[in-house]
């Protein structure tokens, strides 16, 4: 009996996996819809609205791969996943895409089998305290308690703070943000950490939000980006240049307003032609339509609409580009070209 | 006359492994054997393939690797230098100690929750009705989280214990403190202690050893007293005075350990962003533990309940006649009789018990599923590896728990001559 519930699991999973195998464009196509992987409630990034319909930065990438691929943005099904179980189900074939904050390191991209296709936020961890716990460094943290979310890169950069500048702490994991919110807001928890733009989201949701502040410590490296399984190469390019796709078009302030316009006649600029499909082949290069950008920038704006939109100053977010901004504004985010 | 029937000389054909009597449930027993060795064939086979497709190999070494990260619960001595092969026993230790407490709450208060069930006050037995059926009729899962939302969110924060007026104060002559972060209780430390004993990967606390020791030696003392007692009483009919004797007998040695080792309590107290000097139990623990415990407990209350209804009213009237007292015909006349009936479902629920541990990680309790099956599974990527492991110990812990308690049922059950 025992032994049967063994190897009916290995078969399950045998089974997810060996759905995996085959091109994973053919597959979202025959579908009809696009699985993609992100976070179930991550206010600005990817929650469900009031209609309950999931919105925010991550979940445009999904609608503007959607919009590429299939040419409608709201062909998308949402997979809210856990930290735990996000690169499990990219790996068994449950999502075709991750865009759910993923920090891109050495070993999920070697050992996991995933492939980093673009980082849509550059980020690091930082730390959130209740403004009268009077704490203003990082380095007063010595003896707190800290809540943390389990699985996560956080886990293992906090444990190597903490240790290079001899203080100790008591982690509290917790499965995922809303467990991490209320345990924080109800103070078990002296410290909340996670990506900043994670902790600005979610001090955003707080009715006090005034009474919590983010220390200026980033004590880590964590591009989010964009994942896809190894070894299907054609839908890593697929994904990777649609997020180029969406950079350049705010790079050449190509917008979701003007967008329709500028694609009706080839204009001046080539590469917005190219990029627009209204000279050369580059859709066809990758399998998919002409105007495959022209429907990824329509389905939400260029990056620097989405951006603004979902996490920008004028939200309740109320992140900066900082890093974000395009490279001709000092920032890091940089398109190859299309040529 | 010979009325024998002829055994058939036909010889052996294949038809008559369909329509011979004599073949047919051995042909179809060895079809269904095949049909299943080539199913499981199938299923390894596919997982090796698919697992080669996606460029997985199949490996425990991550076993040997730092692991990096941190637990708060650790029964062992644990950093995040450690390996994730440790983080896993850390994990483990959890787990059981986690289960052994939840098994031995539940069964205090199954016990007393069957017993009342039974009673014949009306408002005693409705209210113990009303708590068995509303507990068990609601997942387990919930119930571990109420009871972790009441401690996070009711209890006061550490820094209400501070200050002249301190919004709350510890209780039980300032030696305990309940938090929202858990309960802090005074920690035992030993002045002049034994120190502790390397056994390869573990350290041993020899003073705790050296107490056990000292109680398993006290009980033998007390029994054999008993023993010598019951020999008078049955030489010479009068049974002699011993209670002095027991007394004596139990407290001292462990009182002069206590002395030998220079025992005494650290409190605990507010220091920096949290209590310490004591023993913390953490919030999922409790929440764990209590939720575990008092659901557990309703099903073992009805196990009781069964138990003590299948004895006939007869044996206890009729230990009523010989004269004995109603709490000794309980003692002596029903319980070991209800026994027999109440400890196999008895074990089904200690490994339900041990089972539903593994909820721990909507606690965030650091158990054997949140580091190996989480943390661990994660941060490597082996999915499958640390399944597999994680299910192996976990039929491995059922086992062992569940003979160990057929040794047990086996000492009770009836002994047939």
């Amino acid at each position: 009996m025992k032994k049967t519930v063994l190897f009916g699991t290995l078969a399950a999973a045998a089974v997810v996996a060996g759905a995996a195998g085959a091109g994973t464009l053919e597959d979202v196509i025959a579908r009809g819809e696009l699985n993609c992987g992100s976070n179930a409630g991550l206010a600005g990034f990817s929650a469900p609205d009031a209609n309950g319909v999931y919105q925010g930065f991550d979940v445009a990438m999904c609608r503007a791969v959607a919009a590429a691929v299939l040419g409608d943005p709201m062909k998308v099904k949402v997979v809210p996943l856990s930290s735990e179980t996000r690169f499990t189900a990219l790996s068994a074939g449950e999502v075709d895409m991750l865009s759910r904050t993923s920090t891109w390191t050495y070993s999920r991209d070697t050992d996991l089998k995933l492939d980093f296709v673009g980082v849509n936020y550059y980020d690091g961890q930082g730390f959130m305290v209740k403004k009268s716990l009077g704490v203003s460094s990082a380095k007063e943290l010595d003896g707190a308690t800290v809540c943390i979310q389990t699985g996560t890169t956080t886990e293992l950069n906090l444990a190597d703070y903490f240790k290079a500048n001899g203080m100790t702490y008591e982690p509290v994991p917790l499965k995922d943000n809303a467990e991490a919110e209320q345990q924080y807001s109800s103070g078990a928890c002296d410290v909340y950490t996670t990506d900043a733009s994670g902790l600005a989201a979610t001090r955003a949701t707080f009715a006090d939000a005034s009474e919590h502040v983010l220390l200026p410590e980033i004590i880590s490296k964590e591009p989010l980006a964009l994942v896809v399984r190894h070894g299907d190469d054609q839908w890593a390019d697929i994904v990777r240049w649609t997020f180029n796709a969406l950079l350049t078009a705010e790079e050449l302030g190509v917008t979701s307003t003007n967008v329709d316009e500028m694609a009706a006649a080839p204009g001046l600029n080539p590469e917005i032609n190219r990029l627009l499909g209204t000279e050369g082949e580059l859709g066809a290069m990758m399998g998919l339509s002409k105007d495959w950008a022209v429907k990824a920038i329509k389905a939400g704006g260029n990056y620097g609409e989405l951006f603004e939109a979902n996490i920008g100053a004028s939200t309740p977010i109320g992140l900066s580009r900082g890093l974000n901004a395009l490279w001709t504004q000092g920032g890091l985010q940089y398109s190859p070209p299309f040529r | 006359m010979s009325t024998a029937i002829e055994a058939p000389t036909t010889s052996f054909r294949l038809g008559m492994l369909i329509y011979d009597t004599r073949y047919r449930s051995l042909t179809i027993q060895v079809v269904f054997l095949v049909i299943l060795v080539a199913f499981f064939v199938w299923l390894v086979d596919n997982t090796v393939h698919n697992l080669s497709l996606q460029g997985k190999d199949f490996d425990f070494g991550f076993l040997f690797v730092r692991a990096g990260y941190d637990i708060n619960q650790t029964l062992v001595e644990y950093t995040n230098d450690s390996t994730h092969g440790r983080a896993l026993v850390v994990g483990l230790l959890n787990t059981l100690f986690l289960a052994f407490l939840s098994c031995i709450l539940a069964t205090i208060i199954g016990l007393i929750a069957g017993v009342l069930r039974l009673s014949k006050n009306w408002i005693v037995s409705r209210l113990i009705s009303v708590y068995i059926e509303i507990v068990r009729n609601v997942p387990v899962v919930l119930w571990i989280v109420l009871v972790n939302a009441i401690m996070s969110q009711s209890m006061p924060e550490p820094k209400d214990f501070r200050g002249e007026t301190p919004a709350a104060s510890m209780i039980l002559f300032d030696s305990v403190a309940v938090t929202n972060r858990g309960v802090y209780v005074p920690a035992p430390l030993f002045d002049r202690g034994l120190g502790s004993l390397e056994l390869g990967m573990f350290s041993v606390s020899l003073d705790l050893l050296a107490i056990i020791a000292v109680i398993i030696a006290s009980v033998w003392g007390y029994r054999r007293v008993q023993a010598s007692a019951t020999r008078v009483q049955h030489a010479t009919g009068v049974r002699p005075v011993t209670w002095w004797k027991s007394v004596l007998i139990i407290t001292l040695p462990i009182v002069a350990l206590k002395f030998a080792l220079g025992f005494h309590l650290a409190y605990p107290e507010l220091k920096g962003f949290n209590f310490n000097g004591g023993l913390q139990a953490r919030n999922s623990l409790i929440a764990m533990w209590i939720a575990l415990s008092v659901y557990s407990a309703t099903y073992i209350a009805e196990n009781v309940r069964a138990g003590v209804m299948a004895i006939s009213r007869g044996q206890t009237e009729a230990a009523l006649a010989l004269g004995l007292r109603s709490s000794m015909a309980l003692r002596l006349v029903v319980l070991p009789q209800a026994l027999r009936v109440i400890v196999p479902p008895l074990i089904s629920q200690y490994l339900s018990i041990t089972k539903n541990t593994s909820l721990a990680i909507a606690v965030g309790y650091m158990d054997l599923r949140s580091t190996l099956g989480g943390i661990t599974m994660n941060q490597t990527g082996r999915e499958m590896e640390s399944m597999l492991l994680l299910m192996g110990i976990y039929l491995t812990i059922s086992l062992i728990i569940s003979s160990l308690m057929n040794v047990y049922n086996r000492s009770i059950a009836l002994k047939e001559r």
